[in-house]
């Protein structure tokens, strides 16, 4: 994983779809199609890019994370949070491909997004690029454990 | 107690630059009002009818002086000279400007404290027993695992956007002094059959339009793995609470709606997949924690007093509890006089406060969930000069645990959601018992007001409750009766239709007449409330 995201203003394409991704974290190749519903991709054994809604549940994808590429967790409103658990519950089951924040997403909920392993954002409304890499760098330092596999505080206080 | 490390203070430090650019970008229009207000109600700032109020966290609401002192100097210097101690063992300040919210975090830094997580839908600052460290009845210090969760529970990158506020509880006695199951989740640290220590569980409770007593869902939950059950809980509760009603969205509806026993299977489920990722802290962190509570150096003194001035034994017998070791009491310093706003001081109260606990209690003071103000640990021998002290500064008023020490919300006066005033009527009752003596004769007697269904004034856990609300335009007022927020927890009954602002003053003079004719032996107002149940009360009141 890359440290500093690379800004993705070119390529045009489908779907919610890698032209409207503004951050990436990622040096592979970005899925190229549009994603399906939940239901879908568990129907469906050849898709490799999806789409949760918050009323969805995550952990209906497990089952199918290998041949997943891309997961996108929608964030209709940053003040719905269920997305982050989402996130925390993909990368918990070892889920290593794209992890990309879409919707209404802003600066002040990067840090945040990154920790439960969002590699990927495609705020609704592009985001002021200075503003969100402060964002990113906020804490030099976490509490808890998370999907970052960051040494928390508590690690640091104990080596 | 607890100090901070570079860590917790990077942490401090790092969130009010932060909101200093927060706050910048919302006075130059770049961020709008909707953007703003989750990010300033992580920092603790409100907007209510007049200014902005910012609640600053006194975690688990345990302060020193210095602290003390330096929320005295921002009652002055950027109030009106006021602090308002809330019943979630903050305080807050009603009259605020947007330009100077982030200097005064910063002022608080500079002091271990801040304001993060007072508000907002995420994890608040952890409440505790008031005589956490100092009460003979307690089990061990609940502190320490109020602190590991405080920690875990700050900035957490799952939970900060939950369907509603969550608030944690934590005690280590039977006797319960915290409302701890009219919490979201409620912790009692006890000890089990094989003599460990560890957590048990009570998840859904609450007041509010809808108040709820937590259900126990595990008795036991291993000191080591405390962090990792919270945990499971949280997540359980993120993903499945309502989001489509407000009203609906804490957690209490969640266990309600699926049932305890529902609930506690997956939270289970999800503890059990959490013990496999490994999230819980080094156990070496709470023993790390702990040291900070280690008990202050106690000496032996004389465990009797002069009991001669009759003033001074009165407040004795009301203000003082029993502490652990016989030489000490705990006082408490009641911010309810008789006319007074409850739950407020001047700055210069609160230096005084600071000053008197630096003397007398090592340095140390409490916040209770009632109000008032703990000198956690004061020899014997020197009760009588603090008592002096304190009634020189108007803080000596005897009556804790009295009709007139009583929670009433903010209100209409300073809420932007309340429906009625809850402070004049709470100065109201208090004169009209104060001055004729009835306060003394009904005892222990715990009268709570909210101006409006949010409960923030806890009605629904009095036992006397009185709740504000709108009737076409005029203010009302609901009477209830039974409730208690103590280890014997019931929610208060309505006992009918409402009644005027003076009205409602005769209602309470009325039952607490009731009592006082039909009273047993020792009985509390409470004891005869149940024995005798609602019916007497409603003859009284409304034939």
């Amino acid at each position: 994983m890359v440290d500093k995201p690379t800004f993705d203003s070119e390529a045009g394409s489908l779907g919610a779809s890698p032209d409207e991704v503004q951050f990436r974290f990622r040096e592979d190749e970005p899925v190229d199609h549009g994603t399906v519903t939940v239901d879908a991709c568990c129907d469906q054994t050849n898709a490799t890019a999806v789409r949760i809604e918050p009323g969805d549940d995550t952990r209906q994808l497990l089952p199918f994370l290998d041949r997943l590429a891309l997961i996108e967790v929608n964030f209709p409103t940053f003040a719905d949070g269920r997305g982050y658990s989402a996130a925390r519950i993909l990368r918990e089951a070892g889920y290593i491909g794209e992890l990309r924040a879409v919707g209404d997403v802003l600066v002040d909920q990067l840090s945040h997004m990154r920790r439960c392993g969002f590699d990927a954002f495609a705020p609704d409304r592009p985001l002021d690029e200075e503003a969100a890499q402060r964002a990113f760098a906020t804490w030099d330092n976490v509490y808890q454990n998370a999907a970052d596999a960051r040494r928390t505080i508590p690690e640091l206080r104990h080596e | 107690m607890y100090a901070y490390d570079k860590y917790d203070q990077a942490m401090v430090d790092a969130r009010v630059e932060e909101f200093r650019d927060q706050a910048r970008r919302r006075l130059e229009g770049t961020l709008s009002e909707e953007q703003f207000k989750p990010l300033r109600l992580m920092n603790g700032l409100y907007l209510q009818l007049h200014a902005y109020m910012l609640r600053v966290a006194i975690p688990y609401g345990t302060l020193n002086s210095r602290q003390m002192i330096a929320l005295a100097d921002i009652a002055d210097k950027y109030d009106r000279g006021y602090g308002h101690f809330t019943t979630r063992q903050n305080i807050q300040y009603n009259w605020i400007k947007l330009e100077d919210a982030a200097d005064i975090l910063a002022d608080l830094s500079r002091v271990e404290m801040h304001a993060i997580q007072t508000s907002g839908n995420c994890i608040r600052n952890i409440s505790s027993d008031h005589f956490a460290g100092a009460a003979h009845d307690e089990l061990v210090d609940p502190r320490p695992y109020a602190e590991l969760l405080r920690q875990w529970s700050s900035f957490h990158p799952e939970f900060t956007y939950l369907p509603r506020k969550f608030k944690i509880c934590v005690i280590a006695s039977e006797k319960d002094r915290a409302a701890m199951r009219l919490h979201d989740i409620g912790i009692q640290i006890v000890r089990n059959d094989n003599g460990e220590i560890g957590a048990r569980f009570y998840v859904g409770g609450g007041m509010g339009r809808t108040p709820m007593i937590a259900p126990m869902i595990r008795s036991f939950v291993a000191l080591d793995q405390l962090v990792t059950y919270a945990e499971a809980c949280l997540r359980v509760y993120n993903r499945y609470g309502r989001r489509d009603n407000k009203y609906k969205a804490r957690i209490k509806i969640l266990v309600h709606e699926l049932g305890a026993e529902e609930y506690t299977r997956q939270v289970e489920e999800e503890f059990a997949h959490l013990l496999d990722v490994g999230v819980e802290p080094p156990r070496a962190e709470l023993e790390r924690i702990k040291e900070f509570f280690a008990d202050p150096a106690f000496e032996d003194g004389p465990k009797t007093l002069d009991r001669s001035d009759p003033d001074f034994a009165l407040w004795v017998d009301r203000n003082t509890h029993r502490h652990k070791h016989d030489s000490y009491v705990s006082a408490v310093i009641s911010l309810k006089p008789v006319g007074g706003i409850p739950g407020d001081a001047s700055g210069d109260q609160m230096r005084v406060m600071a000053q008197l606990a630096e003397q007398y209690s090592f340095d140390e003071m409490r916040i209770t969930h009632t109000q008032n103000v703990v000198l956690p640990h004061v020899r014997i021998a020197d009760l009588h000069a603090l008592w002096t002290a304190l009634d020189q500064a108007g803080l000596g008023a005897p009556n804790l645990d009295t009709i007139e020490d009583m929670i009433a919300c903010p209100g209409l006066d300073y809420c932007s959601l309340a429906n009625a005033r809850s402070i004049p009527l709470a100065q109201r009752i208090s004169e009209r018992f104060g001055a004729s003596g009835k306060t003394a004769k009904l005892g222990e007697l715990k009268l709570k007001i909210s101006g409006c269904i949010n409960a923030c004034g806890h009605h629904h856990a009095g036992h006397i409750g009185i709740l504000g609300v709108d009737r076409k335009g005029v203010e009302n007022y609901q009477l209830s009766l039974g409730g208690s927020e103590a280890e014997d927890v019931s929610l208060a009954k309505i006992t009918g239709p409402g009644f005027t602002e003076n009205g409602v003053i005769e209602a309470v003079e009325t039952v607490t007449d009731v009592y006082l004719q039909r009273r047993e032996g020792e009985e509390r107002f409470l004891d005869t409330y149940r024995r005798i149940g609602m019916e007497p009360f409603k003859e009284a009141l409304y034939d």
